[in-house]
């Protein structure tokens, strides 16, 4: 299945992805090949077969006791942050 | 030389005081620092830590004291994180990221006493099978540079092959230990899902991510993985099995032991120099009184389309978390906060990542998310089962780890499909979560072929003594590239 220039644009948006008008033609391309590859799928006989989302059968998700366990350490974890001040994350303004 | 010694070896010499671990650590720095300009193995060398860490390792070492592998270096895929070290991942993402913490695996080693020489270059957030996708440069293969060393772990295999390292972490989410393993000529390990924690493992596909060992010989990677397996109470997938001693029986007889041939896996993709190494290895194992038969698991030709699904799904939203505020690259002069998202995303990204999470984000859209991602999920299912009755009739399945021996670098990026089908004997196991080895069993074409073993889950035991013992009766794993020997 071939996908149009606006659904790869589409995508791209949804995943908050800025493509060069040069290389969506490349995109478009590369991303129809997947989608048909992955549309073998479609021919496995399936009715019947639950999903499977964890690879171990039959193992639940562990929960934790609700405790605290975390200190606060925000200095250490803002030392990587792009733009900090006063302990906040700073981003451009969202509200005029 | 010191440097062709198994880790085995160094770890004795060092309890025994015949070596200090601040000679090997400069014997290997040495060959490490030669090497970059070819190889391009490593991201960050941490040279001055790691001498001051080999000199506390040899006074515990004088003391009598010390942990399991005291004083020996290794090196740790640049995804694992490394408190105070940069962990870039391979991308331009994560270009100046120094960790704050450790990853557990790196915890674990260091406290049974390893001296962390660097960090290895890999694809970029482990995504791809050739080391072309890395940020900082392709690696190269050490048997031959005009050849990639497989990926997306390329940099520990190339490492390890080279001798630059006695052992290297690494991390496989759908062949990226095995794959560069058979490349390289080394052995590998991917534990089954939920036997190494994932805690300061940067997720690519939480699902599929493993983390294991690149090392010289099947006993050295027990030796290793022996430190690094277990529970882990910051990993929810983390499961809470004991850890047998992976070492304690090596060696032990194998007479009877059931042998499962995968058929499937014998496909006309196969390269018939390949294939002729794999049944010569399978020979071995029947002369050392195995029991070898074909099986057939019918749905394993559909794993890369599931893979293709799923990873790119589970890739999407683990890295929806790059978003230029928090950590990571951020775009100059943002005119508002959609524009800080989109261009710091995709001034961070590299093409292949930009693929995947593309492909993620169409199998998870409105109208596509039963058709692709319930789909690949209920064949996933179909896989796993295939396993699942192969292993009611045999105690460990064999097969090739790859189709072909390395290939050229630039022969496989034209077309994504096309690299994504290098995968195709590996990906499986990941999807049904289970233990896998890749053991080099002799050349094709003068490159390192690679046998691939697999297990029910938490078989890490037997995979590790069948790989041993077959070493014990074969040298392929003792094979050097001349120009490192």
């Amino acid at each position: 299945m071939a996908l149009t220039r606006e659904q790869v644009e589409n995508i791209a948006h949804l995943a908050r992805l800025e493509l060069e008008a040069g290389e969506i033609p490349q995109f478009q391309q590369n991303l129809s090949r997947i989608v048909d590859f992955i549309g073998e799928l479609e021919r496995a006989d399936t009715a019947g077969v639950a999903p499977m989302a964890h690879p171990l059968p039959g193992l639940a998700q562990r929960l934790r006791p609700d405790a605290v366990t975390e200190r606060d350490e925000h200095e250490l974890y803002q030392k990587n942050a792009p733009q900090v001040a006063a302990g906040l994350y700073l981003v451009p303004k969202v509200i005029e | 030389m010191i440097h062709r010694e198994t880790l085995t070896q160094l770890s004795a010499d060092l309890r025994a005081r015949k070596v200090s671990s601040v000679e090997l650590v400069r014997t290997f720095l040495a060959r490490i620092e030669a090497s970059q300009p070819t190889l391009n193995a490593f991201v960050s060398i941490t040279a001055e830590q790691a001498l001051a860490d080999a000199e506390a390792a040899d006074r515990r070492l004088a003391g009598g004291g010390g942990g399991a592998l005291e004083g020996v270096p290794i090196g740790h895929k640049d995804l694992f994180c490394t408190a105070g070290v940069r962990t870039s991942c391979g991308s331009r993402m994560l270009a100046n990221f120094v960790s704050p913490y450790d990853a557990t695996v790196v915890a674990r080693l260091k406290a049974a006493g390893a001296v962390m020489l660097g960090k290895l270059n890999m694809d970029e957030f482990a995504m791809g099978s050739s080391n072309e996708t890395s940020h900082f440069g392709p690696v190269r293969n050490p048997w031959n540079t005009a050849l990639v060393p497989g990926g997306s772990s390329g940099g520990s295999a190339a490492a390890v092959a080279a001798r630059l390292l006695p052992a290297a972490t690494a991390t496989d989410t759908g062949g990226s230990i095995r794959q560069p393993a058979a490349f390289c000529g080394i052995t590998g390990i991917k534990p089954t899902y939920g036997r190494v924690s994932r805690y300061g493992m940067i997720a690519f596909a939480s699902s599929l991510d493993q983390g294991g060992v690149l090392a010289a010989s099947a006993e050295d990677a027990a030796r290793v993985l022996r430190e690094m397996a277990g529970f882990d109470p910051r990993d929810s997938t983390s499961v809470d099995t004991p850890v047998p001693d992976y070492l304690a029986g090596l060696g032990a007889p194998l007479q009877g032991v059931r042998i499962g041939v995968m058929k499937e896996f014998f496909d006309t993709g196969l390269d018939p120099e390949y294939e002729r190494r794999v049944r010569e290895a399978l020979a071995v194992f029947e002369r050392l009184g195995a029991r070898v038969r074909e099986v057939s698991l019918p749905n394993l030709p559909l794993s890369v389309p599931v893979y293709y699904v799923v990873a790119p799904a589970e890739c999407s939203s683990n890295l929806a978390r790059y978003d230029g505020v928090r950590f990571g690259h951020r775009c100059r002069d943002p005119r508002d906060l959609q524009d800080l998202y989109k261009r710091s995303r995709s001034e961070g990204f590299g093409a292949e990542v930009k693929r995947r999470i593309m492909t993620g984000t169409y199998v998870l859209s409105a109208g596509y998310y039963d058709a692709y991602y319930l789909k690949a999920q209920r064949v996933r299912r179909l896989i796993s089962a295939d396993f699942e009755r192969a292993f009611g009739e045999v105690d460990l399945l064999m097969g090739p780890t790859t189709p072909t021996a390395a290939f050229a670098l630039g022969a496989k990026t034209a077309d994504p499909i096309t690299m994504y089908l290098n995968d195709i004997y590996t990906i499986s196991a990941n999807l049904a979560g289970l233990p896998a080895m890749s053991v080099p069993c002799g050349f094709a074409a003068g490159l390192p072929v690679g046998l691939q073993i697999i297990g029910p889950h938490f078989a890490e035991q037997a995979l590790l003594h069948a790989a041993h013992r077959y070493q014990l009766e074969t040298d392929w794993h003792q094979r050097i590239p001349e120009q490192y020997a």
